[in-house]
């Protein structure tokens, strides 16, 4: 869970890291959820469920039945087959912003963290410029620039995650950087591509990874909180934050409208929290020998 | 003065868990020290004696488990009610620690955290309260104590900061004073001063005193009785004239050895103790200090020594092969 | 000091700068012609080149960015064709609003954050404690947007105990200020209070494992006391950069609560200014915000280096 706290006693022992840190029941109940929803995204399409874009006027916002388990939205749709079509694109969201922020934040910050000098002042200030930006008006300014469109949404985000993305890489590549090894390598007369690729690479990518996981929970808020007030993914097409947006009319006949893709969006979200801080904890290259 | 005692330790153990085995850091320690009386405590770091210090004021890690009596002015201090625990804290019961930099607080004055303590026990008011803070300060040997009482602990020197904190543990006229390692995190020119005002202190209110020191010749001259640690366990005890004129163990001897001595020839070779105290999470089969001891020999490796009496019972020792060395005081 | 602070400024410099460029980029690069969009019925081609000769929107970019800049450092920020209204006093109008939305929430807060990290940091390990920090990191998952329904759908449409949407200003009508200003407030207090919870806590943890703590206890000091002024004094310099920061984000105006809960604050005023491609708008008020954090950011680190020497000296 937190990565926090253990009261500290242990001055007088003296132990180096909490390595060997058990990863609870909760720990593997978050990778279960995950499963699930990835597993259920992805083969949406050969569950035996009611259409989610049949509209079916006289049903509308049913109660749950046998025809429709999690009964039926505003106009008559299936909920939980929309539960799960949403689920689709708030994950291809969730998931393909931060890689782009990776991608991109990662070269950065590796390449900033290596290298120093005014290269590294000059990336580590154009991201202070871009982090002093409201992120919300700078992603709705760019949509209405570009328009509204999945891809496009997804670019946008994707560029506001590299200035985390940067930090990370960044602040592990200078933590790295001066460990025995890459010191080794460099005597040996290894070139700065191979130093970063072989040897700086594989140790900052696992607290990427990590951040990675927590970051896909941040932009799955974000598109969540943009679709909800209708400026995320362009209607007909819905993920959860839509869902909720639309729920939100029917507050006071069927609350469940908006408290399903709610809930279902706090779970996965919280699912990536847990297993995202867990990793963190986990290979942070600040704690260890060497 | 009767040899009222004021502080008796019996079969105080101490036990650490830790994710590599149970760490046995005090092993079974009876002392007593008299009312009136100084007992120094001599050991290497980590011989456990600062969790032996810990283990009287009740102020150890929460994991750590304490068996065995403190009995203090009538009273078991480890099954006594924490409410009357803090009463008797800072009030007869008072401590100064190592670092003063670090024992002070960075964020508090020096004014409040005296005053506070004045406060807590004696229940002064205010004016009181600074008056006494002053007078305490001045007898610590601070110069100008009224400005002290705004200024913060790192506007001090080292020294300084040390008076500070002995002006802290005396303010309520404690009956019992233990001082860990005054001295350790000082300047040497400083240190004699410091150990002086403690005894001078310690002398005019008639109060007890424990002196815990990795330095033999800390203590020497300024203890009436000396107790030498390793491995948490007390392996010899005595008057303090008597270890110096005829010490037994010979862990002893080694420590006293290796204390610089002003008279001796330039370039001396310091005869440093061989080898590195046991590690506590593995106890040694036989006595501790066999691996590193001159004179070890069969039976000291299989049997742990008990504490046993040398000819007089106040001194005792623990070893197979006590030395008889008639050593001079330490200049 | 003084060179710790002049190294500050000039980064800030160049970084106001930037800011500025991105934004006027920004808001020149939108789509539609925004002589057509002021004009609209009476749009004719005379009168729509005359408009443009006007307001210099026939001259390259460049020229309109400096002109734009040299305006606002006299103070110029334009002038919304819209509404008529100066972005300054489009923005004095909205500041209070988002600023007692940002007062309160913050009070919040700390009211529900600051206490839970005391009595959590005391108790550590134990069972409040970790029922407490579980619940911090599950609160953290939380988006803002479900805490406002949530709060919507449990005090305005089953209790009707406050209004879901709506604003009057304090001098009007303080009671009714303060009923409008409760769910919205509550709701950005409720995403806030997990990290300044976590954050002190973990101070304090630290805290309480010095040295002057065990002396304090040796002193037989009480509990509280231990807590409250050996404790709690040294960790408030992290708290006050926390809330610093905070203060220095939601100056941006909360905008997912303030559209949720229709409250007239700066948050609105920028989507609005996109949705009707009030550029001048747009790009004043940005450049505020964004101006505004950067300082506030920098006005944390002064603050930082103030209270803690070590930094002074060193490097941050």
């Amino acid at each position: 869970m937190a990565t926090l706290e253990l009261a500290l006693d242990e001055e007088i022992l003296a132990q180096p890291v909490k390595r060997g840190r058990r990863l609870g029941p909760l720990f593997w109940a978050a990778i279960g959820w995950m499963v699930l929803v990835f597993a259920v995204a992805i083969f949406a399409d050969f569950l035996p469920l009611p259409s989610s874009t049949d509209m079916d006027m006289l049903e509308r916002r049913a109660p749950f039945s046998a025809a429709h388990w999690l009964g039926t939205d505003g106009l008559g749709r299936d909920e939980l087959a929309r539960l799960i079509y949403g689920a689709r694109i708030s994950l291809i969201v969730g998931l393909c912003a931060p890689v782009i922020g990776l991608t991109i934040g990662g070269a950065l910050g590796m390449l900033s963290g290596y290298f120093r000098g005014r290269f590294e002042t000059l990336v580590v200030g154009s991201m202070d410029v871009l982090l002093a930006f409201p992120p919300l008006i700078l992603v709705l300014a760019v949509i209405a620039f570009v328009g509204q469109s999945i891809f496009n949404l997804t670019l946008i985000l994707g560029v506001l995650s590299v200035p985390a993305s940067m930090r990370v890489a960044r602040a592990a590549t200078l933590t790295l950087s001066r460990r025995e090894f890459v010191i080794a390598a460099q005597a040996l007369g290894a070139s700065h591509a191979r130093i970063l690729l072989r040897e700086l690479l594989p140790n900052v990518m696992l607290p990427l990874f990590a951040f990675f996981l927590l970051g896909v929970a941040v932009i799955i808020v974000v598109e969540g909180a943009l679709s909800f007030l209708g400026l995320g993914v362009p209607p007909p097409t819905s993920s959860w934050g839509s869902m909720i947006g639309e729920g939100r009319e029917s507050l006071d006949i069927a609350p469940r409208l908006a408290f399903l893709p709610a809930t279902a969006m706090f779970l996965t979200v919280l699912s990536f929290n847990l297993v995202g801080d867990a990793l963190r904890a986990l290979t942070d290259p600040r704690q260890g020998a060497l | 003065m009767t040899d009222r005692v004021l502080l008796s330790i019996e079969n105080v153990a101490v036990d650490l868990p830790t994710p590599r085995g149970n760490l046995r850091a005090v092993d079974r320690v009876d002392l007593k020290v008299g009312a009136g009386r100084t007992l120094g405590i001599v050991g290497e770091s980590g011989c456990g004696k600062t969790m032996l210090s810990r283990a009287i004021l009740q102020l150890l890690p929460k994991k750590a488990k304490l068996s065995g009596r403190v009995m203090f002015d009538g009273q078991d201090l480890v099954s006594l009610d924490p409410e009357k625990l803090r009463k008797l804290r800072g009030r007869s019961l008072a401590v100064v620690f190592q670092d003063p930099m670090t024992s002070l607080n960075p964020v508090l004055t020096i004014g409040t955290q005296l005053i506070e303590t004045l406060q807590e026990h004696l229940e002064l008011d205010a004016n009181s309260a600074k008056k006494r803070s002053v007078e305490l300060l001045a007898a610590v040997g601070i110069p100008a104590p009224e400005q002290r009482l705004t200024q913060y602990p790192h506007q001090l020197s080292g020294g300084m900061r040390q008076r500070v904190a002995i002006a802290i543990a005396l303010s309520c006229e404690p009956k019992l004073l233990i001082a860990d390692e005054p001295t350790t995190a000082l300047d040497v020119t400083i240190q004699a001063q410091i150990l002086d005002l403690l005894a001078r202190e310690q002398r005019r209110r008639h109060m007890a005193m424990i002196l815990i020191t990795h330095d033999l010749g800390v203590v020497a001259g300024r203890t009436d009785e000396v107790a030498v640690m390793y491995a948490g366990r007390v392996v010899e005890r005595a008057p303090t004239p008597a270890l110096f004129k005829k010490m037994r163990m010979p862990y002893t001897e080694a420590l006293l050895a290796a204390i610089p001595k002003i008279d001796a020839a330039p370039h001396t070779l310091l005869p440093a103790i061989s080898g590195r105290p046991p590690d506590p999470t593995r106890p040694i089969k036989g006595c501790s200090f066999s691996p590193r001891c001159r004179y070890a020999a069969g039976q000291c490796h299989t049997e742990k020594p008990p504490l046993a009496a040398a000819e007089s019972p106040a001194h005792q020792y623990a070893c197979f092969h006590p030395i008889e060395i008639a050593a001079g005081v330490p200049a | 000091m003084a060179f710790f602070v002049a190294r500050r400024l000039l980064y800030l410099v160049p970084v106001l700068i930037a800011v500025s460029l991105l934004t006027f980029s920004i808001a020149s690069l939108l789509p539609g012609d925004l002589a057509y969009t002021i004009l609209a019925d009476q749009a004719t081609p005379e009168n729509l080149a005359a408009l443009r000769r006007d307001m210099g929107l026939d001259q390259p970019i460049w020229w309109r960015y400096f002109s734009w800049l040299g305006n606002v450092l006299q103070g110029d920020f334009g002038r919304s064709f819209r509404t008529g209204q100066t972005v300054l006093q489009a923005v004095a109008e909205r500041l209070p609003v988002s600023i007692e939305l940002m007062l309160l929430a913050q009070f919040g807060a700390l009211a529900i954050g600051v206490p839970l990290a005391i009595v959590c940091a005391a108790r550590s390990g134990g069972p409040f404690d970790r029922f407490m920090t579980g619940t911090a990191f599950g609160m953290l998952s939380v988006p803002t947007f479900l805490s406002a329904i949530l709060l919507i759908y449990f005090f305005a449409v089953e209790l009707r105990w406050l209004p879901a949407t709506g604003y009057v200003p304090f001098a009007e009508d303080p009671v009714g200020n303060l009923r409008f200003m409760v769910l919205p407030a509550m709701t950005l207090a409720l995403a806030e209070w997990p990290g300044i919870m976590r954050i002190l806590r973990s101070d304090m943890i630290a805290t309480l494992q010095e040295d002057y703590i065990a002396l304090a206890k040796a002193k037989g000091l009480t509990p509280a006391r231990i807590l409250f002024v050996h404790a709690l004094k040294p960790s408030s310099l992290t708290l006050v950069t926390i809330t610093g920061i905070n203060i220095g984000r939601l100056i941006g105006g909360a905008v997912i609560v303030e559209t949720v809960f229709a409250l007239p604050g700066i948050g609105r005023l920028l989507v609005g200014a996109i949705t009707t491609r009030d550029l001048i708008i747009l790009q004043g008020v940005v450049l505020l915000v964004a101006a505004g954090f950067v300082i506030m950011n920098f006005i944390v680190d002064l603050l930082y280096a103030v209270l803690d020497p070590r930094i002074r000296h060193g490097h941050a």
